[in-house]
């Protein structure tokens, strides 16, 4: 293909440079991203295997509220995901609206489903956690709530990604939203947050300060790690689906079909 | 067009647009009065629904005028681009040779003059309806006129970017309303400073540096939206 033939004539300046080049090009990304996914796959077995023994069999109770205090090996390690994939999704999404590149694009839109994912995750076990803890299923806390506003903003983004048929226009117009909301995600955060103070007195803090204990950090930290294996792996087997849907009628698509058959 | 202004300049380009807009507006008057009537019929359910209490309806005033005043600026946003997408406008705006967002600020701009300046000069009688204390009835029309322009502003990337679909009014209100939420959450807390007898001027600083804030951003998302959906 022409990248081939651009990547022959120039001598090779930076590794880097040429991997991301490289990355541009849909056959290279399938292959590579093939061999990389079952090794993420793997990391995040191993790992979220560990994390969960450390932290739902090793760690011992918590004093104040016993056995429930484990479901935040689930709920923080996925807040953090909603919030940390709106963020790579609107950074990738600035890079395929200015440069154009074509796989930004997929990879952008592929990150919104498992965004949104983690943050229904993070509602859910946060209510689920509320019913011991605050006696209640649903508290109009200020994370809860910028939580649900941030699900909001990801049903947005992959609503409008599906409903314009035309694929490229579709991500571009996505992209361009994803980027409004991250312009106003700190303003929605931190309004909520007033809000949240201004209409109760006292707020009520889940995790109590950082005197954590490290039997019970430990689990926490492995699991946060843990999740972004599991992000990446997502995200990569999603947008390789992605791609051969688009590219389904491209020559490389074709020879991939021949081998296979082979 | 009216051919006494000149295609060159700015300035001249923006009246015109402006001007014109106006002028379509006016000739549908009907339709101009829809988002006020939908303003007034979404308010007299409130009472209805929740008792005539005076005392309650006056703690929850700002809020519920303050949705609907969300409700009724999402209902009339689809017409801000529409029908000059439909009958290919707007892609002779793009070619014109005029930037877009200047295009799209003037839109904008007849958009709010057209549909939220209206709620703003009805709010006084919706403040009354809903016993609203008399001393935040001023602040209330203030944070309707500093924050329905941000409104229209933020709404108009949400059209731009929903065009091209045939039935974008329903993405649409899932597109603009996460973002609306801190200019509700400031507007309602200055009204509701003011009648408790608590300082709002701080609430008031925070919706002009959103109004500024708005006026400089919008239009170029507007406009960035606008050629994704004319692509």
């Amino acid at each position: 293909m022409n990248t081939n033939i651009a990547v022959k004539d120039k001598p090779r300046k930076n590794a880097l440079v040429m991997f991301i080049h490289k990355m541009g090009s849909p056959p290279w990304f399938y292959d590579f991203t093939g061999k990389l996914i079952p090794w993420f796959w793997l990391i995040f077995g191993v790992l979220t295997a560990w994390g969960l023994y450390l932290g739902l069999v090793k760690a011992p109770a918590d004093y104040l509220q016993g056995e429930s205090f484990r479901i935040m090996y689930i709920h923080v390690p996925s807040a953090w995901m909603s919030m940390l994939i709106y963020s790579s999704m609107a950074v990738m999404g600035f890079i395929a609206l200015v440069w154009r590149v074509r796989m930004m694009e997929i990879l952008a839109m592929s990150s919104a489903p498992v965004g949104a994912a983690f943050t229904l995750v993070a509602l859910v076990t946060g209510s689920l956690w509320g019913r011991p803890t605050w006696g209640t299923y649903w508290v109009w806390d200020a994370r809860l709530t910028s939580e649900l506003v941030l699900l909001f903003l990801y049903l947005g983004v992959m609503g409008l990604h599906n409903a314009i048929d035309e694929p490229r226009k579709a991500a571009r117009a996505a992209c361009l939203l994803a980027l409004v909301g991250a312009v106003n995600l700190p303003i929605i955060h931190y309004s909520v947050k007033w809000w949240n103070t201004l209409h109760q007195g006292s707020s009520i803090s889940i995790t109590g300060g950082s005197n954590i204990d490290p039997s019970m950090l430990w689990p926490l930290l492995i699991m946060a790690i843990a999740v972004k294996f599991y992000y990446v792996a997502n995200l990569l087997t999603r947008a390789r689906v992605r791609l051969l849907e688009q590219d389904l009628r491209k020559g490389w698509v074709r020879n991939l079909v021949r081998e296979r058959i082979k | 067009m009216n051919p006494e202004y000149t295609a060159g300049s700015l300035s001249g380009a923006f009246a015109a647009l402006v001007r014109r807009d106006l002028l379509l507006a006016f000739r549908r008057r009907t339709e101009l009065l829809f988002p006020v009537i939908f303003l007034l019929v979404v308010i007299s359910l409130f009472p209805l629904g929740i008792g005539p209490s005076p005392q309650l309806l006056a703690r929850i005033a700002p809020g519920v005028i303050w949705i609907a005043a969300l409700l009724a600026t999402v209902i009339s946003l689809d017409a801000l681009f529409r029908s000059d997408f439909e009958d290919g406008t707007l892609e002779q705006f793009v070619i014109s040779g005029h930037p877009l967002t200047l295009i799209a600020l003037a839109k904008i701009a007849t958009h709010w003059l057209v549909a939220g300046l209206p709620i703003v000069l009805l709010s006084p009688l919706l403040a009354l309806w809903m016993n609203l204390p008399l001393e935040s009835l001023s602040v209330m029309v203030v944070t309707l006129a500093l924050g329905t322009p941000i409104l229209s502003l933020i709404g108009s990337i949400g059209v731009g970017l929903t065009i091209s679909l045939k039935r974008g009014g329903q993405l649409l209100s899932l597109l603009v309303f996460p973002l609306y939420v801190p200019i509700l959450i400031i507007a309602t807390a200055a009204v509701m400073a003011a009648s408790d007898g608590l300082p709002y001027v701080q609430f008031l600083g925070l919706l002009i540096a959103g109004l500024i804030t708005s006026v400089t951003l919008a239009p170029f998302a507007a406009a960035a939206a606008l050629k994704i959906s004319l692509s």
